[in-house]
């Protein structure tokens, strides 16, 4: 665990993803002020003193509202790839065992999902379900199922057919148990290996649905609105409101990626390892 | 027919790895000549250095983890070690070719046959493109291969081991070479082909004059090409001679223990196959005296405590061993 | 060929997202934020109508589908241009700012993977890790805006808004695209780089390469004889894989930037739920990006011998 420390760049991502974490949990605690208020002395200023990041059109503080902003990206984030990590695990691991016309028809309908872009798809979904925390969340996850499938399904396969598993069979062992005591432990190293990349494009899709209006609410903070406000006047750009959430969203979106680099890291050797027996 | 003169001479070669942090010392003092013409055994179980000991002396370890640690590697009476990165590609397919265990992944799949020979003579013998064709086309047909000019435009999945296994040997050849370096040439390969290709590399060392060192776990092989033979045990060289010295009056434990494993026909089935006890040791965590001592069956004191050198000392001309373990016995 | 069930399965699809997913089609159109219905109800009947939402679900699919074949798009419901003269007037913007986006990508990511394997755990090679990590992270939209903002403030420039075809003008038509381009194709440049590095790194241990040195090849000539034909196959597989996020970087970058191309016709659709767009475009979109896929297995079995024979 202490090398885990050794790499800087783990080390600088973990240090990151710590601090989004403190943000997520006490906002309230650390935010200057209220994201919500408008301050109507200070109208569209550049940073200062008073307001380190500035303030936007209706005098709301930027710093602030980047600060809450992290509650809700980590929340639909995490929230969409739990959902299609969960739903894209259980297809896999049932299209990879059982097979049949079942496997066959999930082959079909992943290769179709994977044809339309995650993003598109999710822009899709939003048009038609609206806006809204919820539906976001799902549009999000929808874009991540048909890979998960596939890769899960993969491994499902090459470890189906290992001498354990046709053994276990053999002596009539349900196939719910198989499955959960033989199979599905060796298919978490691809799935978390899946789920950290996932990790980052969720959090850049929440952000470009909301810069492209389609997002949660346009009161709740969140980076994506604040940089469209930006877009939308950019004849007289207000560069404070843009530029400050943006940081912090690639900043956000570097560190799961680097955590991800080092499960992968991690997780792949020994994953090879596992299963070529 | 074959001189004294030594062609290759190593002297107290040592390379090791760096695993986990240590550097773990894979070749151990390991010394050993070629002549002209001479076909030289290097025998050993897998792990025991002797494919780290041909790409040594090819100047082909991978560096990292790889390093040489010291020792001298003597071409006709110049020192490669100490060559120059630009120096050794003049050597490398020029004075010394190389052959390889694994014919299936020796070759690139997405360059011809053809583009694959010629590049060597090409860089080496200053042809022309048309020249270097023609010679290729030679080349294949000295090894054997039907079809010379229909080969050359194809792409190495499209041949079996064999095949490819002699395109290696064409390869390596084409430059006439004055040594051979045959790592494990046919461990990869079916046993009628392996008869084939031993024969091959046996006859072209005729014609050509070439020095071949054989590289192999198999003594049965070394026993029908070899002149001299090599054996090698976790990075050290225990035991070096003629064929027919090894084979008929083997000093060393491990080597008579090799010899006596080898499955005979004319042995009763039912008696147990008779094997070395114990294990490699881990060179890792390896430190002092003989490193056979753990196996040896007559280990003196000394020995068993560690305190024993390792070094070879002459038994007979030609024959040298390992002097702890003459003393054992 | 597997692509055309699967272009009419993505069809499906879309149908099935918009049509049979709550919410009712017309609803969105006609309610304003508050909820409240902003046409009366044979407004919204005839609404209905014309739209032939009040067929069964397979007539309405099947009829969408005889349009598309023949080339009608429908029409935009609030600005009644025919969809296919928008795609027709937007597509070639688009499409340049893909190519140049591609052509970006190419030409600084290879370079610098390429350097940072042959100068492998270097400091070159540890500032080109570190630049290409902070590159796959920033947002295309982003940097898009990054751009725009820098220009605004300090040239006080205003980005185009005209459509310029590239046949008509062709260094204007890049001037407008270049923006957009790099911003999307620096994001993707990490990833050739990201890619190039690894791939090349692990074509250098393969046994070939030994041999190839062996033979007493220059380490220039194993690299670009040897390694680099071998190194690429995964180099180009994963651009065309990357083609869809260009596509859906492209609608937020036009967003960003205000060009009139593909990807802002789609953000405008969905902002105004126009179901002709939109539908139309995530066709259109899905239909590009299984194409470049096509042409991605072209190309590979083009560098590739072992894929020709199969």
């Amino acid at each position: 665990m202490t090398n885990l420390l050794k790499n800087p760049l783990t080390f600088f991502s973990i240090i990151i993803l710590s601090i989004l974490l403190i943000l997520a949990i006490f906002p309230s605690q650390i935010a200057p002020m209220d994201p919500q208020k408008a301050n109507y002395d200070a109208l569209r200023s550049p940073p200062s003193r008073d307001h380190i990041m500035g303030t936007d059109y209706v005098g709301r503080d930027i710093a602030s509202r980047v600060i809450y902003g992290v509650r809700t990206t980590l929340i639909i984030a995490f929230s969409a790839v739990i959902l299609s990590k969960t739903i894209g695990f259980a297809w896999g691991l049932a299209s990879g065992y059982f097979g049949g016309w079942f496997d066959l028809v999930t082959q079909r309908i992943v290769e179709i999902m994977l044809s339309i872009p995650s993003l598109i798809l999710a822009l899709l979904l939003l048009a038609s379900l609206g806006s809204g925390k919820i539906t976001v969340i799902i549009a999000i996850a929808v874009g991540g199922i048909a890979g998960t499938v596939r890769i899960i399904r993969s491994s499902v396969l090459s470890i189906k057919n290992m001498p354990y598993v046709e053994a276990a069979k053999a002596m009539g062992v349900h196939p719910i148990i198989i499955i959960s005591r033989h199979i599905a432990p060796q298919c978490t190293a691809p799935l978390l290996v899946v789920a950290s990349a996932s990790l980052g494009s969720a959090i850049f899709a929440e952000a470009a649905l909301s810069f492209l209006g389609l997002g949660i609410t346009p009161n709740e903070p969140t980076w994506g609105s604040m940089m469209a406000v930006v877009a939308e006047n950019y004849l007289r750009p207000l560069w404070w409101i843009a530029v400050f959430p943006g940081i912090a969203l690639t900043l956000t979106i570097m560190a799961f990626n680097l955590i991800g680099d080092e499960l992968r890291d991690r997780l792949d050797p020994k994953l090879k390892g596992e299963i070529k027996d | 027919m074959k001189s004294k003169y030594k062609l290759l001479d190593v002297k107290n070669l040592r390379t090791a790895f760096n695993v986990e942090g240590k550097d773990v010392t894979v070749v151990n003092d390991i010394s050993f000549n070629l002549s002209p013409g001479e076909i030289v055994g290097l025998v050993g179980e897998s792990g025991c250095g002797k494919s780290v000991t041909a790409l040594s002396l090819m100047g082909l370890v991978p560096d990292p983890p790889g390093k040489i640690l010291g020792g001298e590697i003597f071409l006709e009476g110049k020192d490669l070690l100490k060559f120059s990165e630009s120096d050794m590609e003049k050597v490398r397919g020029k004075e010394m070719g190389m052959i390889f265990q694994e014919p299936m992944t020796s070759l690139n799949p997405v360059l011809t046959i053809g583009k694959q020979i010629t590049e060597i003579l090409e860089l080496h013998q200053d042809m022309s493109s048309k020249e270097a064709i023609n010679e290729a086309i030679e080349l294949l047909k000295l090894v054997g291969l039907t079809d010379p000019e229909l080969r050359i435009n194809d792409y190495p999945h499209k041949l079996s081991g064999g095949q490819r296994q002699r395109i290696m040997i064409a390869i390596a050849l084409s430059c006439k070479p004055k040594i051979l370096i045959a790592d494990e040439p046919t461990t990869a390969l079916d046993v009628t082909i392996q008869a084939q290709i031993l024969e091959l590399i046996q006859k072209l060392s005729n014609e050509l004059g070439t020095s071949v060192i054989l590289i192999t776990h198999n003594l049965g092989i070394l026993a029908r090409y070899a002149h001299k033979i090599n054996v090698m045990y976790a990075g050290h060289l225990i035991e070096s001679g003629t064929t027919d010295q090894i084979f008929y009056n083997p000093k060393h434990p491990y080597t008579a223990g090799l010899l006596n494993s080898v499955p005979r026909l004319d042995l009763d089935p039912n008696i147990e196959l008779p094997t070395i006890k114990g294990e490699v040791p881990n060179l890792a965590e390896f430190n002092e005296g003989c490193i056979f001592k753990a196996r040896c069956p007559n280990p003196t004191n000394d020995c068993k405590d560690g305190k024993s050198e390792m070094g070879l000392i002459e038994v007979e001309p030609g024959h040298l061993v390992d002097k702890c373990c003459i003393n054992c016995k | 060929m597997l692509s055309i069930p699967t272009l009419i399965g993505v069809s499906i699809l879309i149908f099935f997202f918009m049509r049979i997913l709550p919410g009712d089609v017309v609803d969105a159109m006609v309610t304003d934020e508050t909820g409240a219905l902003v046409f009366t109800d044979e407004q919204v009947e005839s609404i209905e109508e014309s739209l032939g939402l009040n067929r069964p679900l397979h007539i309405q699919y099947l009829g969408w589908m005889k349009d598309v074949v023949t080339g009608d798009l429908g029409y935009s419901f609030w600005t009644k241009v025919s969809v296919g003269e928008h795609v027709r007037r937007r597509a070639p913007m688009t499409l340049e700012i893909a190519g140049l986006s591609l052509i970006i990508s190419w030409i600084i990511g290879l370079p610098v993977g390429i350097l940072a394997a042959i100068n492998r755990n270097s400091t070159k090679d540890y500032i080109s890790r570190g630049v290409v990590i902070l590159f796959l992270a920033i947002p295309s939209f982003y940097a898009a805006l990054g751009f725009l903002i820098f220009f605004v403030l300090l040239f006080t420039w205003r980005p185009p808004v005209e459509v310029i075809f590239f046949w008509q003008n062709p260094i204007q038509s890049l001037y407008v695209a270049l923006p957009a381009a790099v911003a999307i194709g620096t994001g993707m440049a990490a990833v050739v780089a990201r890619m190039a590095r690894s791939s090349i790194l692990e074509v250098i241990r393969e046994d070939y390469v030994r041999t190839a040195k062996s033979k007493g090849l220059t380490k220039r000539t194993i690299i670009n004889r040897h390694v680099l034909k071998n190194a690429l196959i995964p180099v180009i597989t994963i651009s065309g894989l990357q083609f869809g996020n260009l596509l859906s970087g492209a609608i937020a970058v036009e967003a960003a930037l205000s060009i009139p191309g593909l990807g802002a016709l789609l953000a405008q659709g969905l902002a105004d739920r126009d179901w002709m767009i939109i539908q139309n475009l995530v066709l259109i979109f899905a239909f590009l990006f299984i194409l470049i896929n096509l042409l991605v297995d072209i190309i590979y079995s083009l560098i590739d011998p072992r894929i020709r024979y199969d």
